[in-house]
């Protein structure tokens, strides 16, 4: 990033912005690739001939295969690309949530029961420093 | 000639197509937001448009990230249902109008609206869903539909402001067709909710009462909002909502409100629905 934005202050959130688009370009690539069954099949075959396919960094690489999600988003990944690795594992949206926010899909389901996350104390990354 | 009779504000969770697809529509946890639709299919068979014209975002399936288009203009005779990595949804095929299509992109263009013309192109949940939520499950979808999709994937959508005045565009394309068709738009997407990182599961009620108050009452002062308030209060994807003002812009100023629905949650979303009535003005 060239310059502080003003959505960079909102927390636990990444802004899928031009300079991220760029640096995600390839995971991004890779992981709408699995939106097609013989594209699956070839990862699932031998992961590491697909992934050569794709140029991505080694730390995104890496992100992929450990299943980061957090750190693939940070990397320049996502959520609607990222969902579709996420969804070759098995994982829905809804559990993919329950993972990045660390609740676990027990808790995380609960609380979107109850109405959600709540704007209070989430609007800027001071709110979470103060927590 | 053509005209249009009326808007709907529509979210498009891939969850209630699923619920529909799965015929659990009726159970504990999808039973009410299926109710909040009740009064809108009955609205719909009355209503009978010819047309719907439908603003939506694709999620990545007709355009990945090699090709991001701001506004881009079906001009197909058919969209076929895409398979977003579970399967197609086994819904009717969607059929277009391309004669009027082709009139709407031409007359966009001149009227300095440069969108991209697609002559090829399936279409995701967030074309489908709607149409479900409006129509139900029946064998053919009983109007023509004629897709907008809207980039709000990578930063910046469209602002609002721009929609709004791209509504217009499209009311001025749509006015301007010399054959008799009722037209009806939708403007889909939100309401708020982020599915993303540490903050995923937002939700702000407050910030979507206002949003569907200033849809219904006040575009001109809504459509004016900054991308951070929409990222801020509404959560990284609520800024889909920007789209629900390319359907108010196509309207009259006044409109009649003839209903609205809210409801959390649905998967990680809140679920917002209105549906709005131009003044009848001489047309039968």
């Amino acid at each position: 990033m060239t310059k502080s934005e003003e959505y960079d202050d909102i927390p636990g959130t990444i802004v899928f912005d031009a300079d991220r688009s760029r640096q995600g370009y390839h995971l991004n690539m890779f992981c709408i690739s699995l939106r097609e069954q013989k594209n699956r099949d070839a990862f699932k075959a031998d992961a590491d001939a697909y992934l050569d396919k794709f140029p991505m960094t080694a730390e995104q690489r890496q992100a992929v295969l450990d299943q980061e999600w957090n750190l693939m988003l940070e990397l320049g990944g996502n959520i609607y690309y990222t969902s579709k690795l996420a969804a070759f594992h098995g994982i829905n949206f809804q559990e993919l949530a329950g993972i990045m926010t660390g609740m676990g899909s027990t808790d995380y389901r609960a609380m979107m029961l109850a109405g959600g996350r709540s704007i209070e104390g989430n609007r800027n990354k001071k709110e979470w420093e103060d927590k | 000639m053509a005209w249009i009779s009326s808007g709907v504000g529509c979210s498009h969770v891939p969850a209630l197509g699923v619920a529909v697809d799965q015929k659990i529509t009726n159970d504990d946890y999808y039973g009410p937001i299926f109710k909040g639709f009740e009064y809108s299919k009955k609205w719909m068979e009355q209503e009978k448009p010819d047309v719907v014209f439908l603003v939506y975002n694709d999620h990545c399936t007709a355009f990945d990230a090699s090709c991001i288009p701001t506004f881009a203009l079906g001009c197909a005779a058919e969209y076929q249902p895409a398979d977003e990595g579970w399967g197609p949804r086994p819904v009717p095929v969607v059929k277009g109008n391309q004669r009027l299509s082709s009139h709407i992109a031409q007359s966009l263009i001149l009227d300095e609206f440069d969108m991209t013309i697609m002559n090829e192109m399936e279409v995701d949940h967030g074309l489908t869903v709607p149409l479900s939520m409006m129509y139900g499950t029946p064998d053919e979808w009983p109007c023509q539909v004629i897709p907008l999709a809207v980039n709000v994937v990578q930063y910046p959508a469209p602002t609002g402001n721009r929609c709004y005045n791209l509504g217009k565009a499209i009311r001025r394309a749509i006015d301007s067709y010399d054959e008799d068709l009722k037209v009806c738009i939708f403007g889909t997407g939100g309401m708020s909710h982020q599915l993303q990182h540490e903050r995923a599961g937002l939700i702000n009620p407050d910030f979507d009462t206002k949003f569907l108050n200033y849809i219904a009452n006040d575009p001109v002062t809504g459509s004016q909002m900054k991308h951070v308030e929409y990222l801020r209060e509404a959560g990284s994807e609520g800024i889909e909502l920007v789209m629900w003002y390319v359907m108010r812009g196509a309207l009259n100023d006044e409109v009649t409100e003839k209903h609205r629905f809210y409801h959390v949650p649905a998967s990680n979303t809140a679920v917002g629905h209105i549906i709005l009535e131009n003044h009848a003005e001489g047309k039968a």
